[in-house]
């Protein structure tokens, strides 16, 4: 039998919390957590009158739909027209697969020497457990480098659109960062606090053995890049900003894919004119074997976190 | 194998890493990465012209150990080597020619984008030309149009946000189109490089197996294509796209892009397809049938025009036409006449819309028409630029223009059933031309009373009247000395197949 706590000691342990909390009398998270409402952004009236007597001026200007009844013509022939295009297109295509050859038939054209070599000898040549892997990786490594690059092109595009100057940036930084949202919110930290490594970590390992089991570069660098967009909304850009700023962001954009470049290039070059390539296979099911897909899995990996953070950073206040 | 052989690969990925490289530079160090990118491509790819020159056969470049149908596959014949070093040619001049007006235009922090974006799109141009596996293409004509749009909005004003949006949207479509095509075939073949696909199809064209799918593939293909480089119906997104980005980007776009995506599609009638199957199917007449349509069409909306550089832009739709209409004649003759204008097209385009630029900027930079009168006074060298541009557009001899037109004209009297109306609408079209190109000219030689504007001499735009010339003489070497380029552009199609 235990001995009973003093009153004084029981206050001190969780129970106690937790039958306050439960009982209603105390809530942790007040006076911890900003609980403002969220603000509504109030709309002048007149801007309202103001952006529909534009339209009107559209209408009634620009257009002269009151003279011009043509054009009011023009525009249901066009809403019908393109109805009729659309439909009639989709009536193509399910026409057209009608004749396509059925599904997991064993004559297939496309059941041919190409997959039956991916899939018989794929491990020998490429060394991973995975065969999608050791596709895209190593029988079509170019595709995959030119897929790369369609994630780079479309993160400098969004750059163009979206990131304003530095100053500006420090200026807006108040008004325009999470103006409905409390900030250091506990219960999403404290999520965060936990979530975060485990994600991190999941990520890693996905990218790791992208060669050994379902995954690699593009779905590990997804989790990472979730994870970072986690912490980013947790903690907020200043402490994220002491491990990921947009200078570590530069250089570890450039390096994986200067790397990944180099790497393929050996390869290309190398196969290409009969040079046998040093790059080791190692035995397949280790952790380190199949040649170049690691390095190029890690250096994907790198990219796509890269990509995924830009993207929300970029959307949400317009800088790194 | 020989070192030369490895230049085409090479050239391909070293543009990728100048676009990756650039990506951490300033806007200066950005730009002369960029020039002598374009410089050593150019150098790499014209020593491959005079290896497959000499050797007299197109060569296969496996990337990576794995041969034909496991791997990706480049293939560099004659006219695929040409036209790397003209699209080289055309990229550069462009960009010198847009320098300054790059400079205003673009905000100060972002102009190292514009040649990332560059870079890459020079990568992919190189890929389309160069790529003998579907699925590469594809890939590249992705990179292609994200650079596009990247390359139109950078100039951020309300218009060019618009048209970037627009241009995406029906872009987007037709890659969506390809890709369809594409993945059907792969479905009816089990192959995606072109040369076993050929087999595939050969045999299967032979046996009447999956005739209604691959009659819609080939349409999927040809219609996607056909969006992406503005074919008749579908060219709303090019007036605006051409007309308010800025200069080097729009003479880019109308000289390169588009032109990118013709020269695939000709890759895939003579290697995926094969010229005979394409010509039996339909859609080859669809084909030139919207071709001449294009040419009436596009040249009316450029009469109705107020806009000198939306003018130009609805006159690169009529220009279009004729290609599609020398695909769409399905013989040998049309098809060359159709690669012939391609270049003509690329080297006059890109020197109207830069030489439209002298002229828009010594009129107090309004592009309509009242204001343009006697502008090139004002700027002597992009008057006489923009004259020789307007003549070659126009089919006037001794300028590019007219050998392409001639070209064509030779082929249309070469085919029984298209000949009548491939020349009627050729005549219409060249006197629609002379309507806008010449009222344009005129217009800018008509002297005013008292100049507004203060004119720009020789010292303040040495770089630019420079380019002018280089623009010039291209033309000129194109209109004069067309024979040759003629029997290397009929050598490279006969050895597509």
């Amino acid at each position: 039998m235990s001995k009973p706590k003093s009153q004084k000691e029981y206050e001190k342990t969780g129970a106690f919390h937790f039958f306050r909390w439960l009982s209603g009398s105390k809530d942790p998270y007040v006076g911890e957590v900003e609980m403002q409402p969220q603000k509504e952004e109030d709309v002048p009236e007149s801007t309202i009158l103001e952006r529909m007597s534009e339209r009107q001026m559209i209408r009634d200007k620009v257009y002269d739909t009151e003279h011009n009844k043509e054009l009011v013509i023009f525009h249901k022939i066009y809403v019908a027209s393109a109805v009729f295009f659309c439909v009639a297109l989709v009536g193509l295509l399910l026409y057209t697969v009608s004749y396509l050859p059925r599904t997991g038939n064993p004559s297939n054209p496309d059941n041919n020497e190409v997959s039956q070599r991916y899939i018989e000898s794929g491990l020998q040549e490429t060394g991973a457990m995975n065969i999608v892997s050791g596709m895209i990786l190593t029988y079509r490594a170019f595709d995959t480098f030119g897929e790369t690059n369609v994630l780079f092109i479309a993160t400098c595009c969004v750059m163009i659109l979206l990131m304003v100057d530095d100053s500006i940036l420090k200026k807006q930084e108040e008004q325009n960062d999470r103006r409905f949202e409390p900030k250091n919110d506990a219960i999403l930290q404290g999520t965060a606090f936990v979530l975060c490594p485990i994600i991190f970590i999941f990520g890693i390992y996905v990218i790791l053995n992208g060669h050994l089991s379902p995954g690699g570069g593009f779905s590990g660098g997804a989790i990472l890049g979730a994870g970072l967009i986690l912490y980013v909304s947790a903690f907020g850009f200043k402490k994220t900003q002491r491990f990921f700023n947009e200078q570590v962001y530069r250089v570890a954009k450039i390096t994986a894919l200067c790397m990944y470049g180099i790497i393929g290039t050996y390869f290309y070059i190398t196969g290409a004119n009969g040079i046998e390539n040093h790059i080791p296979l190692g035995i397949p099911g280790h952790i380190l074997s199949s040649g170049i897909i690691l390095p190029i899995n890690i250096c994907v990996g790198l990219e796509v976190a890269c990509t995924m953070y830009a993207f929300y950073a970029l959307f949400r206040r317009g800088g790194l | 194998m020989d070192l030369v052989q490895n230049f085409p690969a090479v050239s391909i990925l070293i543009c990728l890493f100048a676009g990756i490289i650039s990506s951490g530079l300033k806007g200066k160090a950005a730009r002369y990465v960029n020039i002598a990118l374009i410089l050593a491509v150019m150098i790499l790819n014209t020593c491959t012209l005079g290896y497959v020159l000499h050797t007299e056969e197109a060569f296969v470049y496996v990337m990576g150990k794995f041969p034909a149908p496991w791997g990706n596959e480049i293939r560099a014949g004659v006219l695929e080597c040409f036209m790397a070093v003209f699209f080289c040619m055309i990229m550069l001049l462009s960009l010198l020619g847009g320098k300054k007006k790059l400079a205003d235009e673009v905000e100060e922090g972002k102009t190292f984008l514009y040649y990332v974006l560059m870079n890459l799109l020079l990568s992919s141009l190189l890929a389309l030309v160069y790529t003998n596996d579907l699925f590469t293409a594809y890939v590249f004509v992705e990179i292609n149009t994200i650079a596009a749009c990247g390359l139109i909005m950078i100039r951020q004003n309300g218009r060019t946000i618009e048209a970037a949006a627009r241009y995406m949207i029906m872009s987007l479509l037709g890659s969506g189109m390809l890709l369809m095509g594409i993945c059907m075939l792969y479905d009816l073949t089990g192959h995606l490089l072109m040369s076993n696909i050929k087999e595939q199809v050969a045999i299967l064209s032979v046996s009447g197996q999956y005739r209604i799918p691959l009659l819609v593939t080939i349409a999927l293909m040809s219609v996607g294509l056909a969006i992406k480089s503005a074919l008749f119906p579908f060219h709303a997104w090019l007036p605006d796209a051409y007309g308010y980005s800025t200069v080097s980007s729009a003479a880019i776009l109308s000289s390169l892009v588009s032109k990118g995506y013709i020269f695939l599609l000709i890759k895939i009638i003579y290697r995926v397809i094969g010229f005979d199957i394409f010509e039996a199917s339909k859609i080859i007449d669809v084909l030139f049938v919207f071709g001449l349509m294009g040419m009436i069409f596009g040249s009316l909306s450029a009469i109705k025009e107020n806009d000198v550089r939306r003018m130009i832009a609805y006159s690169s739709v009529a220009q279009i036409g004729y290609i599609y209409m020398g695909i769409g004649m399905g013989t040998q003759a049309g098809m060359a006449a159709s690669v012939f204008h391609i270049l003509s097209h690329a080297a006059t385009k890109s020197l109207l819309f830069i030489a439209a630029i002298g002229l828009t900027d010594v009129s107090g930079g309004s592009r309509k028409f009242i204001d343009l009168t006697g502008a090139a006074y004002r700027n002597k060298w992009a008057g006489v630029t923009f004259t020789v541009g307007s003549l070659s557009m126009v089919g006037v001899p001794l300028f590019s223009g007219f050998i392409s037109k001639l070209l064509f004209a030779q082929a249309a009297v070469q085919n029984n059933g298209k000949m009548l109306p491939a020349l009627i609408v050729l005549g219409i079209s060249t006197i629609l031309n002379a309507i806008y190109f010449m009222k344009t000219v005129i217009r800018i030689y008509t002297p005013v009373e008292e100049n507004k504007y203060e004119c720009v001499t020789f010292s303040s735009m040495k770089l630019y009247a420079a380019t002018l010339v280089c623009f010039i003489g291209l033309n000129i070497i194109l209109g004069v000395n067309s024979q040759p380029i003629v029997d290397l552009i009929q050598q490279g199609l006969s050895m597509f197949s």
